[in-house]
């Protein structure tokens, strides 16, 4: 495996990710909707790396397309110094990184035990030599999860919500992988739920030095858990900077208005924030505004934002931002 | 006197495997022209309250006990005929999932005219005009356009204006809104909120918010009932739950949210795992769960504790304090 020196720290690199998919339009006529739009980012080892956006954003797509699940229409993934491009590649690749999904109650098949749901990374990647061993490693994921002994052979609907979202990352934790995609990993789950499971992937980080790619639309969630957040809009990256940094100076009009847009927990916080509403829903991906995608909506927009999408710039050390009109306004 | 009064409310469900008593002694007063936000998990009864209000619950669901006063009128036990003309008229409600409330097979000016004309003494030409004013109240755009078309041609955010456009039509006294934001994204829910907000204060309805989402209630409640297992665990001001919560509940709710004070520190979650309604413990529904749980807890249910003014909690911690306050006089809360 050749490792790439000058960039040890990054684990994973992704560079201009395109995710295209066909939408039949009638007969014999496709058109592309550009689900991901040249998206480039590195991750770096032991970090969690947040994505925020809206529904239709595209973030999960990228969770997806990075780990193959949708092939991607262009650009490349590479993962600690390898192209991830043929099979063998991706087959290893899929033995260090793993995906959390949203859905609790679907993304667990009903007719398999629990013990069955967790060890099938097992069985797919060969990792035991006897049944023994599959058996001790399944107790093991569960005790890593919180889950014990006697809940290795019972059904997924025996289960609440939170415990549910437990077996999907034990199942995640099957292969023993340094890096997880999290799609919307809590958003299924209550209040007082969804803490104890956001506790849960600190600890399995500080323990298991995982990377995380954390996928998320409530973004308290995403602030309290990531190193550094990335903001998507249409397909399009807009910003990416550490997460203190983009809670306080976020640069991009979107991010702006997404961070004010978040109701505070804190009625005095409430009553004292303002926030900038923004007008207009999104528009659909299959009709995309020339120029920067974003324009539509953005108080800023002038002649050069439907002319050309902005490039997506250091502006700042370490904080990445794709607008026209960053300098001024 | 209150515009409404919900006193004592039970209301069950009797399925398979026993009754549930979704809704289990339930109290709350609603003046005109405020904002009453019911919190608490899924199953905790919240949406319960709410249909019950509106009687318009599941067929295996029943109000056992309590009263309902609507405008000095008792909605329990009344019939058929009266509670028609008070839903959709006096009072309104939306829901969550603005994709499925709206019916797929009519437009959305049918959907609008129907329940003005059902309501009101309108005529159909009237009707029209009423639902074309309506639509433009709540920021839709090209409104004449929209009374042609069918849901599924509307985004998210716009059939939520639509559904909140149709139970405001009759203008009525309270607007129960059941999670009306929770599946939209946050801007567009900033749009919906603020919306509401505006329409509260221009036609001084009061609004009952049903929501899990504690940010949503801080930007818009002026009072806040906490629910847990089907039992109001504590009520008052916006401030007073956010700042001095007293149930140990509505405490392990604040730490458990990511906010500005804990970035970067670990969560404190309360443990274990929402009651199973079925299986109700004997004591304090929520003492399984409570890290300060006593001895008292397990055995003996907590009665509603008065902590002065407006702020009540159901928890066995509060019994001094809550004994101090009604010793002092009115007003001198400790």
């Amino acid at each position: 495996m050749s490792v790439n020196l000058s960039k040890k720290q990054d684990l994973l690199e992704v560079r201009g990710l395109k995710e295209y998919f066909d939408i039949n339009m009638g007969f014999f006529r496709t058109r592309p909707l550009k689900a991901v739009d040249d998206v480039s980012f590195t991750i770096r080892r032991g970090e969690t790396l947040g994505l925020v956006g809206e529904s239709g954003c595209g973030k999960t797509t990228v969770g997806r397309t990075i780990l193959h699940l949708y092939k991607p229409t262009a650009g490349t993934v590479i993962y600690d110094g390898t192209e991830i491009k043929d099979s063998r590649s991706l087959k290893e690749f899929r033995k260090k990184a793993t995906m959390v999904f949203q859905d609790p109650y679907s993304s667990l098949n009903p007719r398999m035990t629990v013990s069955d749901i967790v060890a099938e990374p097992l069985d797919v990647h060969h990792l035991y030599g006897s049944r023994k061993e599959r058996e001790e490693r399944v107790l093991e994921l569960l005790s890593l999860v919180g889950l014990n002994s006697e809940h290795a052979s019972r059904y997924a609907h025996e289960f609440s919500g939170g415990q549910r979202q437990r077996i999907g990352i034990a199942r995640a934790l099957a292969v023993d992988p340094e890096f997880i995609v999290c799609d919307e990993p809590v958003s299924a789950l209550d209040v007082s739920i969804q803490a104890q499971v956001i506790n849960m992937f600190d600890d399995l980080q500080d323990r298991l030095g995982l990377t995380y790619l954390f996928i998320a639309h409530d973004l308290l969630v995403v602030r309290h858990i990531s190193d550094r957040i990335a903001v998507m809009y249409l397909g399009k990256m807009v910003e990416l900077a550490s997460a203190d940094e983009i809670y306080r100076h976020p640069l991009h009009p979107y991010s702006q208005s997404l961070l004010s847009a978040v109701p505070m927990p804190d009625p005095k916080a409430a009553r004292a924030n303002k926030r900038i509403v923004l007008t207009g829903d999104i528009p659909s991906p299959l009709n995309a505004p020339s120029g920067c995608p974003f324009r539509t909506r953005c108080r800023f927009a002038c002649e050069r934002c439907a002319e050309s999408m902005p490039p997506f710039e250091e502006v700042e050390k370490g904080h990445f931002v794709a607008c026209h009109r960053i300098g001024e306004i | 006197m209150a515009l409404l009064e919900v006193k004592d409310l039970h209301t069950s469900f009797f399925t398979d495997a026993g009754e549930v008593k979704a809704v289990d002694g339930v109290s709350f007063e609603l003046d005109r022209g405020r904002v009453l936000g019911i919190v608490g998990e899924s199953g905790s009864g919240k949406s319960v309250t709410a249909y019950s209000i509106m009687q318009i619950l599941a067929p295996t669901g029943k109000i056992v006990g309590g009263s309902i006063r609507f405008d000095g009128q008792e909605l329990i036990g009344a019939d058929e005929s009266h509670m028609r003309k008070v839903r959709g008229n006096r009072i309104s409600i939306i829901f969550q999932d603005p994709m499925t409330s709206l019916n797929p097979t009519y437009t959305i000016g049918h959907q609008l005219k129907e329940a003005i004309l059902l309501h009101t003494g309108r005529n159909k030409e009237e009707a029209k005009e009423r639902a074309l004013e309506m639509l433009t109240l709540v920021n839709v755009n090209e409104p004449l356009k929209r009374l042609k078309q069918y849901p599924f041609e509307l985004s998210g955010g716009m059939r939520q204006r639509v559904m909140i456009a149709m139970a405001l039509a009759c203008e009525p006294d309270i607007l129960i809104a059941d999670e009306p934001t929770t599946a939209l994204d946050v801007t567009i829910q900033a749009q919906i909120l603020e919306l509401m907000q505006d329409l509260q204060k221009k036609l001084g309805m009061a609004i009952i918010m049903i929501t899990h989402d504690l940010g949503v209630v801080a930007q818009m409640c002026d009072e806040v009932i906490v629910m847990y297992a089907g039992a109001v665990c504590e009520r008052g001001t916006a401030d007073e739950i956010f700042y001095t919560p007293a149930h140990e509940y509505t405490k392990g709710l604040m730490r458990s949210i990511p906010r500005d004070e804990n970035n970067g520190q670990r969560l404190k979650p309360i443990t274990g795992t929402p009651i199973d309604l079925l299986n109700m413990p004997k004591g304090c529904p929520f003492a399984p769960r409570c890290e300060n749980a006593m001895k008292i807890c397990l055995t003996q249910r907590p009665g509603i504790m008065d902590l002065g003014g407006n702020h009540i909690s159901a928890c066995w911690m509060n019994y001094k304090e809550s004994a101090a306050a009604c010793a002092a006089p009115e007003g001198d809360k400790a």
